[in-house]
């Protein structure tokens, strides 16, 4: 095989990527473990009989070693099966899958504006380098990143919700809204991630760009009277992708992991709120979920960063 | 009727900003006028910061960095094109005026295949895609290289240095320009690949009648391509004239130093009695790799004589230095010193085997911390070696400041504040302090201009009759050993494939390599390019060659 090199490359990030998701369920597992406290205790209350206790530990498999529990969950949970809430004794895949589905529609539009909105500001602040449009442009995504995210979603709600009442200030949405009122629904905690993350992305975008500008192959493309939209287009952003897709991943994982607080602020059906909501009520099932889907979204995008950097690297993709 | 490109009276002015100081504005062209007819040939030639680069490049309206044209015309077909605004310049560049820089492989985009490239400003004067990657076959055919019908498919790290110039060549007269800068084509070549290349650049000026500025600090490179040269320093000409008259008869000294450069010469020494370097049967390779890089080397060195290792890049050098110093260690065979066997590994050497053999490296800018002075740098070895502190060390710290002939008057000074050749004065002198018996150059004239590494050499000389210390000098360039050397070792693919004296090894009759990189060295007179090509096509029936 002529490509094998590049091959093992990618299979070995895989397997990496693995082995990284299986430490996480390791550390998530023995984090939840050493809550202090007893969930059987929690569960039944202060004035529970010893039997009682006992009974429920040994239902719960609590008389487990901590070994054996931890196997039990992780087989269990790579069959799709993460066990019942404590709480309320609801199937935790069932109610997790709607939310997680709400959270990567929100995380999903935030991204679909965020991406294309940071790469072209990024172009276009290289474009016009050291001047106003680069000012500008550095200067409103350094303010908007430097707000909290709550912050930012309270002054977003006064000013679009209660001033000028464009849109809702409160994002619940269900299954009968048709898209359109799903969109309206989500416009706030959109407006808000985009904001959050547009800066970060624009400012990787155009620091790697102006780092591959230095080239001397981009003095080539001016000495071919290149336009200088075209150098930085087709000369310097193919050389300037790793960098900027590494950025945009994390980005985008914060999007789905990070955005509890929005959630929260506009009391958005999502996984955040649901992750917060028990908590709250120590039920350690759900949190060692959500903690293990967290995990696999930051794993699962940095590996997919790491695979577009290696095969975006045309020494590998086409070895002599 | 107008010359194709007149230059009158060129100003160019920079922003230095010297470490420490306030910026100034320092003139880096004053006063040069050319004038450059259709289909001729123009080689301007001069030491690194005489300014040709820049004169080249104001052909194209550029600056390079902080260069500002801050006076005089530039003149294309009688248009100005100083004066031409954005749309004027990219009519101008890279159509009807193209460029070629030194480095093909760094002025390459990576991420992009060389038939794009080559084709991207035809393509952008509005000729069918299919003409202009025809014409870029038919210049890459012309230009001697493999494949022409599919070498445009490739990328450029997938083409060798002496593939990627040619390439680079074929870019630049794919669009028919009228004129091309040729800014120092072949300098970072081997001196094998070099006449290959050399020879292509020069039947395509002919067959396309296009003309050209050839840039190069190496006159007897010049002389092969150019009809006319002028002679630059400083940012002002020397002078200018034909081809024949500046290397037959210069008028000025500095051309007469420039034309009999390499007046250093060594008589050779025979050796005396016991080696004091005995390398046996040395064998190395890098971790991960399964290629031998040195196969079974033997070589000698007595003391107080210099022993030159040539050869081309990738030959294994630099590898047999590394060894040596305990860099890498063998794979087999053994490395004796005085003697003694040498641990082949850094760590088990003791620091006395540390002390006695010091190295000087090809680049002196990155071989010294910037952030320290002179007397710092010369200072540490001798208080690693000898403890000398205070007073002590800054007298014996003057001491080979003088001996280096710079004086401690520098001794303050950061490495930044020198130029190329007093770096390596200091780093000889770092060497020196540690008083070794033997000590390894690596390239170390390779980055310097010619005067400036006579200088260099000189030095040496002087210092081994002075200090009777051993050399073991590693280079590319056939020059350097004819001025020093008393052995020589002739290194091809990690073999020596010819050792012996001096006058013996450079001698007939030779061995196949031996004698191709004897023929290759370009010698200072006209025509000898072609005569070089004329033997060579004889010797190999047609179309094998590569």
């Amino acid at each position: 095989m002529q490509n094998g090199f590049l091959l093992k490359l990618v299979v070995q990030r895989i397997a990496l990527g693995c082995l990284l998701l299986l430490a996480a369920s390791g550390l998530i597992f023995v984090g939840t473990q050493m809550l202090p406290g007893d969930v059987a205790q929690s569960i039944l209350g202060q004035s529970a009989t010893p039997q009682a206790l006992a009974n429920l530990r040994a239902e719960l498999g609590l008389d487990q070693p901590p070994l054996t529990r931890y196997l039990d969950w992780l087989g269990n949970a790579l069959q799709g099966d993460l066990g019942h809430a404590l709480s309320n004794g609801q199937d935790i895949a069932s109610s997790i899958a709607g939310r997680l589905g709400n959270t990567l529609f929100l995380a999903g539009t935030a991204a679909a504006i965020a991406v294309p909105l940071a790469l072209a500001l990024g172009l276009l602040a290289v474009r016009f380098q050291g001047r106003w449009p680069d000012r500008l442009i550095s200067g409103v995504t350094l303010a908007t990143i430097s707000v909290p995210e709550f912050l930012l979603g309270y002054l977003a709600m006064f000013a679009l919700a209660v001033q000028f009442r464009v849109f809702p200030s409160v994002s619940s949405i269900h299954d009968g809204m048709s898209l359109g009122q799903q969109f309206q629904a989500i416009a706030l905690p959109v407006l808000v991630m985009v904001l959050v993350v547009l800066g970060h992305m624009m400012r990787m975008t155009r620091a790697a760009i102006l780092n591959v500008m230095q080239s001397a192959y981009i003095e080539t493309a001016e000495l071919k009277g290149l336009r200088r939209f075209t150098i930085i287009a087709r000369h310097a952003l193919p050389n300037a992708v790793a960098p900027i897709v590494n950025v945009i991943m994390l980005n985008l994982a914060y999007l789905v992991v990070g955005v509890v607080v929005v959630e929260v602020v506009f009391v958005y059906p999502g996984m955040g709120q649901y992750l917060v909501d028990h908590v709250a009520k120590r039920d350690v099932p759900v949190v060692q979920a959500c903690g293990l889907i967290f995990a696999a979204v930051y794993i699962g995008l940095n590996m997919i960063a790491d695979l577009v950097a290696i095969l975006a690297n045309p020494r590998l993709r086409h070895p002599r | 009727m107008s010359a194709l490109l007149e230059i009158d009276d060129l100003r160019i002015e920079a922003t230095s900003y010297p470490p420490g100081e306030k910026p100034r504005d320092v003139t880096i062209v004053d006063g040069v006028s050319l004038r450059l007819e259709r289909g001729r040939v123009m080689g301007l030639i001069g030491e690194s910061g005489a300014g040709k680069s820049t004169i080249g490049l104001s052909a194209m309206a550029y600056g390079r960095g902080g260069v500002r044209i801050t006076g005089g015309a530039v003149r294309l077909n009688g248009t100005d094109i100083l004066s031409g605004g954005a749309r004027g310049l990219r009519r101008l560049r890279g159509k009807a005026v193209t460029y070629v820089a030194q480095s093909a492989a760094a002025a390459f985009n990576p991420a992009r295949r060389l038939m794009e490239q080559v084709i991207e400003t035809t393509l952008a004067q509005g000729i069918p895609r299919s003409e202009a990657e025809a014409r870029a076959v038919t210049l890459f055919a012309r230009l001697g290289l493999p494949d022409p019908d599919t070498i445009g498919s490739r990328y450029p790290h997938q083409v060798s240095g002496g593939q990627l110039q040619r390439v680079m060549t074929a870019m630049a007269l794919c669009p028919g320009p009228e004129l091309v800068i040729f800014d120092e084509p072949t300098t970072a070549l081997d001196v094998t690949t070099q006449i290959e290349v050399l020879a292509a650049i020069k039947e395509a000026i002919r067959d396309t009648g296009v003309a050209a500025l050839y840039i190069t600090h190496d006159l007897a490179v010049v002389a092969q391509v150019a009809d006319d040269i002028m002679v630059l320093r400083h940012g002002k000409m020397v002078e200018c004239g034909a081809t024949a008259q500046i290397i037959g008869a210069p008028r000025e000294d500095y051309t007469r130093a420039l034309v009999s450069v390499r007046q250093v010469t060594h008589p050779e020494k025979s050796a005396a009695a016991d080696p004091l370097l005995r390398i046996e049967a040395v064998t190395a390779r890098y971790r991960g790799l399964a290629l031998d890089v040195l196969k079974d080397i033997t070589l000698d060195l007595a003391p107080g004589r210099t022993l030159a290792v040539v050869g081309e890049s990738g030959s294994g050098k630099s590898t047999l230095a590394r060894v040596i110093t305990g860099l890498l260690p063998p794979a087999a065979g053994s490395v004796r010193f005085d003697g003694r066997d040498l641990s082949p590994a850094l760590s088990g050497r003791s620091k006395n085997d540390l002390r006695e053999l010091q190295m000087i490296y090809q680049m002196a800018d990155t071989a010294m911390n910037p952030r320290q002075t002179v007397a710092t740098i010369i200072g540490r070895p001798l208080e690693f070696y000898f403890g000398l502190r205070g007073a002590e060390r800054d007298r014996r710290v003057a001491e080979l400041l003088d001996e280096i002939e710079l004086g401690k008057g520098f001794s303050d000074r950061y490495p930044a504040e020198l130029s190329g050749g007093q770096k390596q004065r200091v780093c000889i002198a770092r060497a020196l302090a540690a008083r070794p018996r033997l000590i390894i150059c690596d390239e170390v004239t390779s980055a310097l201009d010619p005067l400036v590494a006579d200088g260099i050499l000189r030095l040496l000389q002087r210092l081994q009759q002075e200090e009777g210390v051993a050399y073991l000098f590693i280079t590319h360039d056939i020059a350097t050993v004819r001025a020093i050397a008393d052995e020589i070792a002739v290194m091809h693919r990690g073999r020596v494939v010819r050792q012996g004296p001096k006058a013996q090894v450079l001698s007939p009759p030779f061995d196949d390599y031996t004698e191709l990189l004897l023929a290759s060295v370009p010698e200072m007179r006209e025509g000898w390019l072609e005569e070089v090509i004329a033997t060579r096509k004889a010797a190999t029936p047609e179309g094998t060659r590569a």
